[in-house]
């Protein structure tokens, strides 16, 4: 009698699976890139269609509640350990969603940074400019979600300053970026400000290689290698979750270490 | 007439057995066996992601599907183990029930009982009191249980914790002892599960106490 009025069952993985064979077509860049986002669409199915109880809701709750303990674990102080020159390993992995020959292609002289949210300074960045920011070193232990891990020496501007030259609202809860390989990933605040997260254009003593992620990535020593953005082509500072690409197929989106 | 021994119920036969294991180490018992299976499991799968063994483990027993739905069950499954686990630990130290029952471990005594458990000849009668060989075996449990979860904590949080990290040597070295006391555990569990089935009464004893 009663059962016609229940909100029929929808499984959220079909909806992931769709959303990620949508997103392989050409228009999934434009789709990263504006302002929708995966993320909402992960709020949309993770939250509003799903009735009752599932395992994978559980999960996501257990996830939500782990972002939580880890941004109180986290010491905004607390350095990442640092290690010699003779630790840097050499060859250092190639590790993406793609193959390393399908790593974009991008024209140095043609790119720009495009910075939006709530900045005072929307201005995009060429290249040259952003080569031009003072720079320091840092060789950290890069550690991936699959267990393995792997000592590089990556050089780029400390990325409080750089928050800081664009007049970014300090106060915003997190920032978001959009990258020309259609990856997306979104930080808390804290860890951007904290003084090893830096925006990298050099590795190992040279321009950021396109497997790495040319023209910049994040160096974030403090979390997980997938938290790591390669290729940033959008910074957004904002009070909107946008989540990510591995978050929304279950990575923890805090992913502290 | 109404006094007849037959009209008197007799207590019943396990109310007439000794408690054996109260109620807070029956509980926390059966959390940390079901945290550590999930553990196990999901910790099995997220192996797989970048194996330690030289094969991966077949999907039949692991759980999460794939690397992300394997860490949800990890660090779901870890706060159930870390919560019973640090009860059923401070418990055991505080009552002074791990002293009773598990010390002193004799070399010469677990030598002697392993040969006699071989040889069939070891007796389970008494279920309070525990040979040496099963001092041995749950101590060791318990101390591959503490290693598994502060090498858990040191690879979980290994800028925060680095100290932790660093004690275990680096981040890879806690990696493999990780893997090593899940190794540990799953030894003991094997063990454990077919000597509950085989007297059962002690599977028994860690449901109704007695």
């Amino acid at each position: 009698m009663f059962a016609k009025f229940r909100t029929p069952h929808i499984d959220t993985s079909v909806i992931l699976k769709e959303a990620a064979r949508r997103l392989d077509s050409p228009t999934r860049r434009v789709f990263m890139r504006n302002a929708i986002g995966l993320g909402s669409l992960t709020l949309l199915s993770g939250c509003d269609v799903v009735d009752g109880f599932s395992a994978e809701r559980m999960l996501q709750s257990m996830s939500d509640f782990n972002d939580r303990v880890q941004a109180l674990l986290f010491d905004p102080n607390k350095l990442a350990p640092e290690y010699p020159e003779s630790a840097v390993t050499r060859p250092f992995p190639f590790n993406a969603f793609y193959p390393e020959d399908k790593a974009p292609v991008i024209d140095p002289g043609d790119f720009h940074l495009d910075i939006t949210g709530l900045t005072e300074n929307q201005k995009p960045w060429t290249l040259e400019e952003l080569h031009a920011l003072p720079r320091f070193t840092q060789i950290t232990r890069h550690i991936c979600i699959e267990g393995w891990s792997a000592i590089g020496k990556w050089t780029g501007v400390r990325f409080s300053d750089f928050l800081a030259r664009i007049g970014a609202d300090l106060s915003a809860i997190y920032v978001t970026f959009r990258c020309d390989d259609n990856y997306i990933t979104s930080i808390d605040m804290p860890t951007a400000l904290h003084p090893q997260t830096q925006l990298t254009f050099w590795f190992d003593g040279e321009v950021l290689p396109r497997k790495y992620g040319f023209p910049m990535k994040l160096r974030i020593p403090t979390k997980l290698g997938f938290k790591n953005p390669k290729h940033i082509g959008e910074i957004e500072i904002g009070n909107d979750f946008n989540g990510g690409y591995w978050e929304t197929y279950g990575y923890n989106w805090f992913s502290g270490l | 007439m109404l006094t007849s021994s037959a009209a008197v119920p007799s207590p019943s036969a396990s109310a007439r057995r000794p408690l054996i294991h109260p109620l807070i180490v029956r509980i926390t018992h059966w959390i940390n066996a079901g945290a550590i299976i999930i553990m196990i499991m999901s910790g099995l799968e997220i192996h797989n992601a970048y194996p330690t063994l030289p094969f991966k483990v077949p999907r039949a027993i692991t759980l999460g599907g794939w690397l992300g739905g394997a860490t949800q069950w990890h660090f779901a499954a870890m706060w159930a183990l870390m919560m019973s686990g640090l009860i059923y630990v401070t418990y055991g130290f505080i009552s002074g029930r791990f002293k009773c029952k598990l010390w002193p471990i004799s070399p010469r005594e677990v030598v002697a009982d392993v040969a006699a458990a071989l040889s069939g000849r070891l007796s389970h009668e008494d279920l309070s009191v525990y040979n040496s060989v099963q001092r041995l075996l749950y101590s060791g449990v318990i101390l591959a249980g503490i290693v598994a979860v502060l090498t858990g904590l040191a690879i979980w949080k290994p800028v925060q914790f680095q100290a932790l990290t660093m004690f275990f040597g680096d981040f890879d070295r806690a990696r493999i002892i990780h893997f090593l006391a899940m190794c540990a555990i799953f030894l003991f569990l094997v063990l454990h599960v077919a000597m509950a089935l085989a007297v059962p009464k002690s599977l028994r004893a860690m449901i109704r106490g007695r």
